[in-house]
């Protein structure tokens, strides 16, 4: 029957006022802050960095409109970054910690055990001892670092001609490594990003090797471009002092050197530096950078700090070394190599090298936040300024007014009482939509908009449905209240047909999507929802309470 | 009070007796999309080809310069046919450029052309405001061409599979055939428009696999009612009895999307137009896939209400059971 009991009719009303209320905060401010510009906002913006200041030409009005529900970064304005790690990087990199291991193991071995010819190529580690007899010695010492963990093994080791060592990364080790990479540049793309100050950044680890970074506000991309793709892998290496410049140009390191390039920036740039392998200190011994101004020179510079032990081998180099150059290498490269003038004994340190301001700054966030495991670089970039999102959102609430006014008015003509009943469900659907994105911390994009206003458009076929259904039946003769049940009898199959395959088609798009159609998936999705419970629930307790209250003997529909 | 009636009480339209020229119609149309797309292409925009699109705003002139724009840009080294479009209002512009072979894998390349865009166009009009940068590489853009293939197919596989299941597969074969339908003209149409083929336009799609559908659904679900209902009716007549009973719903429900759509079309946010537009076109083709497609395939599957009936009823009880319960 049509009668709804007492507790199911308060339980409904409840449930509908208590979701629909959670828009409200939404909805007042909306209302309100075009009339006072940017209460609420205010406080969001003065929250920003210094570096990346955000222009402020009124948009905060706008981005105060919604409040509590997620505005999406095309409507918010903002950087959408996708960063890829290369696992072949993570690969040779593995190598090369892998080649310093072994050779700090074999010569910490006693007797030391002598080898040479080390090469990588193609993904493996070879060397050749000097003497067969070591090869069991060596296979004894080498196993520990085969093992990661201990659990797994992550290295595979062959003998080849009697004593050629070869070292094979096994998979798992490989996975392991590239996993614990990306964790690691989760962790310091948050640091720097925080260090930035900006305010609410995402950053969320997608797949194997990708890292998703979004940044509300943000105007100036290039720089965050540029920060997130520094390595900041700091190094401090002797300068050869025996190469000769003809050699260092042509790219021939003596015995145990390394050939570095200068930074583009700096005043060398093109130019070589031939500096020793072994006995430099790594920036990873780093616990403090700043951005400073050198009182003598007035040069932008860095000042660093070490940690205890970082700072004792550093006053060690240095006192060792007084008169002679080092060289101060930044991701491969050389920023400048100044003279050790005396021993520098208090684990400090300054890092010059023809900085702006700017480029200071961020190099001591980069080195602050320590070094990226593995470099990244960005696969996609989306930029959305403020205004533009602004006035997305103005005229999509026009579009959506104008559809709504006419979506009622053809309701209400076409069905009357049963049409005002269907908008006032409507009106409940988009407020109970709202809320529930406010609620569940959903993100309404511009295509989420658009969602909205399909969800409008569609939410009243299930009305449409249903009322169609009582025309017939009470053109079949049927009574009144016995029309109206099987309007809401038969139309409910067909109902819950077509909303189940949308929500396939929805959830099919939530799951492909990324970003601002995600957002048009979810409201897409949780519109459906929303819809059948007003559509079906709410109205018919509203016409069985019309029907149970007047009783009336004909209806217009 | 006089309510409005769009569609008159007990229409007998013969829809059906139209089915075979314009079931020919409907293979004419799928054939000639793909015609289209596959000649003309899709003009794909960043998201699916890869590179750089840059939109930009006049904040004093009233018409953007696009020529001029595209000979500014043109000239900039390693940058070749730009596309430079106007982008809803007049005084905003889109400007396109694909990034160059050597470009991919080297993010640094991407990076520097999109400055070198954006510090030329400053210079040249001081009054343009950058609005939005989107940049994608090739690797990504081929990865959201193939998830875009996969979602489509996923989900008109999936929704056929339900109607399958719901119903019978002579019905689960003819809604997936119309939503084939459905998806090729809107492929063909954008090949035909050259409008921009972006993600927004998958979504666009997939939206309209859901609600051609439900168009479809509502039809069939009369159609196995009144299969129930008159088991000596002839089916073609059954069909069109269906269609008509149905149709004032049909109407009422592509109005009521229909005008809340067109002010979102027309005053919408420009960056939404593809997305509405190809929703606004896949309601028509979907209200037309549903009518001429998916009843009349019926047919020609063999449909009788001595087949479909039996294994119905005892559904047919336990939805009654799960109603029941709402």
């Amino acid at each position: 029957m049509l009668d709804t009991p007492l507790w199911k009719k308060i339980s409904l009303w409840i449930f509908t006022l208590a979701l629909a209320a959670a828009a409200i905060p939404s909805l007042v401010a909306s209302f309100t802050s075009s009339d006072e510009p940017a209460p609420v906002a205010a406080d969001d913006v003065t929250a920003e960095a210094p570096a990346f200041p955000e222009t402020d030409r009124g948009e905060d009005e706008e981005e105060s409109s919604l409040p509590r529900i997620n505005l999406g970064l095309d409507l918010a304005g903002g950087s959408h970054l996708l960063l890829e790690a290369n696992p072949a990087d993570v690969a040779s990199q593995r190598l090369e910690n892998m080649e310093e291991a072994v050779e700090s193991a074999l010569r910490q071995a006693v007797p030391e055990i002598d080898f040479g010819d080390t090469s990588r190529s193609d993904g493996q580690l070879s060397f050749i001892l000097d003497s067969v007899a070591d090869i069991d010695r060596a296979r004894a010492v080498l196993e520990p670092i085969m093992m990661g963990d201990g659990l797994r093994r992550e290295w595979d080791m062959s003998v080849v001609d009697g004593q050629r060592i070869v070292l094979t990364p096994t998979d798992a080790g490989q996975a392991t490594a590239l996993n614990s990479a990306m964790e690691g540049a989760v962790e310091v793309v948050r640091r720097r990003i925080d260090l930035l100050g900006t305010r609410e950044p995402t950053i969320i680890r997608q797949g194997e090797n990708r890292i998703v970074v979004q940044v509300p506000g943000l105007q100036d991309p290039v720089a965050l471009k540029r920060l997130l793709g520094e390595t900041a892998e700091l190094e401090f290496k002797l300068v050869d002092q025996q190469a000769l410049p003809t050699n260092t140009a042509a790219g021939v390191a003596n015995p145990g050197s390394q050939i570095y390039p200068y930074a583009p920036e700096t005043a060398f740039a093109g130019q070589f530096e031939a500096v020793k392998r072994l006995g430099g200190i790594r920036g990873d011994s780093l616990i403090n950078a700043r951005a400073g101004v050198d009182p003598q020179t007035n040069e932008n510079v860095v000042n660093i700090q070490f940690d205890q032990q970082g700072g004792q081998k550093f006053a060690q180099l240095s006192t060792e070394n007084v008169g002679e150059r080092f060289a101060i290498i930044l991701d491969g490269e050389v920023i400048s190599a100044p003279f050790f003038n005396e021993p520098i004994l208090g684990g400090s340190a300054q890092i010059s090298g023809a900085f702006t301001p700017e480029t200071a700054n961020e190099l001591a966030i980069s080195l602050q936040s320590g070094a990226l495991p593995v470099p990244l670089t960005v696969v996609e970039e989306r930029t959305v300024g403020p205004d533009l999102g602004a006035e997305s959102i103005r005229s999509g609430l026009i579009a959506m007014l104008i559809g709504s006014i006419a979506v009622i008015a053809l309701m209400v003509a076409t069905y009357g009482r049963f049409g005002v009943y269907a908008t006032i469900a409507l009106v409940f659907n988009v407020l109970i939509l709202l809320g529930l994105m406010a609620i569940g911390n959903f993100t309404l994009t511009l295509p989420g908009i658009a969602g909205f206003v399909l969800t409008v458009g569609a939410a009243v076929d299930a009305n449409v449905l249903i009322n169609e259904r009582i025309r017939e039946e009470r053109k079949r003769g049927r009574k009144v209240v016995t029309a109206v049940e099987n309007g809401y009898k038969e139309a409910s199959r067909a109902i819950y047909d077509a909303n189940v395959t949308n929500f396939i088609a929805g959830v099919l798009l939530f799951w492909f999507g990324s970003g601002p159609i995600r957002g048009f998936a979810v409201v897409l999705v949780i519109g459906l929802a929303t819809s059948v419970f007003t559509a079906l629930t709410l109205t018919k307790m509203w016409v069985s309470g019309y029907l149970a209250a007047k009783r009336p003997k004909d209806i217009t529909i | 009070m006089k309510l409005l009636k769009l569609v008159p009480q007990d229409t007998n339209i013969r829809f059906l007796k139209l089915r075979v020229p314009f079931f020919i119609l409907s293979i004419v149309l799928i054939v000639g999309s793909w015609a289209a797309v596959l000649t003309q292409g899709l003009n794909y925009g960043v998201d699916f080809a890869g590179g750089q699109e840059i939109r930009a705003t006049f904040t004093q002139t009233a018409e953007a310069p696009v020529v001029e724009l595209r000979q500014v840009i043109g000239d900039i080294e390693n940058i070749e046919d730009p596309i430079v479009q106007r982008f809803g209002e007049p005084n905003e512009v889109s400007i396109r450029v694909k990034l160059p072979p050597e470009a991919e894998g080297n993010p640094e390349f991407a990076n520097a052309m999109t400055n070198a865009i954006v510090t030329e166009i400053q210079q040249s009009y001081p009054d343009i405001r950058i609005d939005g940068v989107d940049s994608v590489s090739g690797k990504v853009s081929g990865e959201f061409r193939n998830d875009a293939a996969l979602a489509l197919i996923a989900a008109m596989v999936m929704v056929a599979l339900y109607i399958w299941l719901r119903f019978e597969w002579q019905f689960g074969v003819g809604a997936l055939f119309a939503l084939f339908h459905d998806v090729s003209v809107t492929l063909g149409l954008f090949a035909l428009t050259q409008l921009e083929f972006s993600l927004q336009i998958i979504a666009a799609i997939l939206a309209i696999i859901g609600y051609s559908l439900n168009d479809t659904i509502v039809v069939y679900d009369r159609i196995r009612e009144n299969l129930k209902k008159y088991r000596k009716m002839p089916l073609p007549e059954l069909l069109d009895l269906s269609v008509n009973e149905t149709l004032a719903r049909t109407v009422m429900t592509s109005l009521t999307l229909l005008v809340a759509l067109l002010p979102l079309l027309f005053f919408g946010p420009a960056s939404l137009f593809g997305l509405v537009a190809a929703i606004t076109a896949g309601l028509f083709i979907g209200t037309y896939s549903s009518v001429y497609l998916a009843a009349p395939l019926l047919i020609w599957m063999g449909v009788t209400s001595d087949s479909f009936v039996p294994k119905e009823t005892e559904a047919d009880l336990q939805e009654k059971k799960v109603l029941g319960q709402v």
